[in-house]
């Protein structure tokens, strides 16, 4: 339908279903590509977009130059293409819109994150969730222009932008701030961030069983 | 959606001689890390695997004890049903054939549930994991399981896709039906055949 870039390396493609159908925040479809000799490669792509009714989702693509599919998805497809989707999948990483969530993405890890926030804004409980965001720099944030608001916390591991009060470096405990009990903690990223901040997390008290992973492998 | 996607070719065809089962592709030395859990740490002092279920003599295992029966070694392929695939691994543990032998299944068994010290469950077929098709294993391609991949021990059931092969296994329950595991549950297929591309429920 339409596509549209988050960051030099991040598209976000926006899909109108053949079959519309309203996802959980969390979840991801899986897009595979299909050559004319049969040959096919399928990916996982979370979700950005809160459910809406629509029948249009919004799935953000990290371009892996190594990659397979992200590169054709970057580089060939355009609006009015059909691609095939299978979807939405996954029942675990998934956010219920009532529970308390501190929601932690490192990079593209914020992807589905940024489902939940925006189904939370859109049903006028922005307060339900508390998102902690953890890019490289000021370039690397997706939907930069939602991050704003209390709910938000993006900590820049390399590069501040100016006038940041917080320097540059990992995400620490005062970065996830109290975690109340009842959150339900949506820990997303690669593996090393996914390591770091559950070490973290464990360290400010919170209970292993109520945080749920989701790591972004190589695709 | 019938037919194929404008302007796409593919990229890697090497199937390894037929052995990149359908969707698949190769990883090559790179094992992504996936789970739906932080990774915990866990010690070999204290560790402990239990056959238990419909069995003759359930059976607990320490770390000393697996070590002191008999090892084997998987080499061969592992599948992600995130798609990707690793060729030529070496695992090395103890055969489920040498641990069901300890507990004696009774003749009413079928299925088997493994579960986790995190918690973490997956179903099998009891025909899954017998007649060498299962291990508890410790070490891969020479080293040490890293806790991320499920060490100190993990299930492999390297025909079926991985996340049959439970991490940080802590035993296995022996049913006469099936019991839906974690991810089963959570919309993933209730055997999980590569070849056959069972990944989701209705597959």
């Amino acid at each position: 339908m339409s596509v549209h870039d988050e960051t030099p390396t991040a598209r976000s493609f926006r899909l109108r279903l053949e079959h519309p159908v309203d996802h959980l925040p969390g979840q991801h479809y899986v897009v595979r590509l299909t050559a004319e000799d049969g040959y096919s490669a399928s990916r996982s792509y979370s979700v950005a977009s809160a459910p809406d009714g629509s029948g249009v989702v919004e799935l953000t693509v990290e371009l892996l130059p190594d990659g397979e599919v992200s590169p054709f998805l970057h580089d060939v497809v355009e609006p009015g293409d059909v691609l095939e989707v299978r979807g939405p999948l996954g029942r675990w990483f998934t956010w219920d819109l009532a529970t308390p969530a501190l929601l932690v993405g490192g990079g593209s890890g914020v992807v589905p994150l940024m489902a939940m926030v925006r189904a939370a804004r859109a049903a006028g409980r922005p307060e339900l969730v508390r998102l902690v965001v953890s890019v490289r720099t000021p370039d690397d944030l997706y939907y930069a222009a939602e991050m704003a608001g209390r709910e938000v916390t993006v900590a820049h591991t390399r590069v501040a932008p100016e006038g940041d009060p917080r320097p540059a470096g990992r995400l620490t405990t005062d970065d996830l701030g109290p975690v109340a009990a009842g959150t339900t903690v949506y820990l997303c990223g690669s593996g090393g961030f996914v390591e770091h901040a559950s070490t973290l997390l464990l360290e400010a008290g919170v209970d292993a069983a109520d945080i749920r992973v989701e790591r972004f492998g190589p695709s | 959606m019938a037919g194929f996607t404008r302007g796409f070719t593919g990229k890697r065809r090497d199937d390894h001689g037929g052995r990149l089962p359908p969707g698949q592709y190769d990883t090559g030395s790179s094992w992504p890390v996936l789970s739906a859990e932080i990774t915990p740490h866990i010690a070999t002092e204290g560790w402990t695997f239990t056959v238990d279920g419909l069995v003759e003599e359930p059976t607990t295992w320490s770390w000393d004890d697996l070590q002191a029966l008999p090892h084997s070694t998987y080499a061969g392929d592992i599948h992600c049903v995130t798609t990707w695939s690793k060729f030529d691994m070496t695992f090395t543990g103890v055969s489920v054939d040498v641990l069901l032998a300890a507990a004696r299944p009774q003749a009413s068994a079928t299925h088997v549930l493994a579960r986790s010290h995190t918690g973490y469950t997956t179903n099998l077929p009891l025909a899954d994991v017998t007649d060498g098709k299962a291990w508890v294993v410790w070490e891969a391609d020479g080293e040490p399981l890293k806790p991320e991949h499920g060490g100190p021990a993990r299930l492999l059931v390297p025909h079926l896709y991985f996340w049959k092969s439970a991490k940080w296994v802590s035993g296995i329950e022996v049913l006469d039906h099936d019991v839906r595991g974690f991810w089963e549950q959570n919309g993933y297929h209730d055997r999980g055949d590569p070849w056959l591309e069972q990944r989701y429920h209705g597959d």
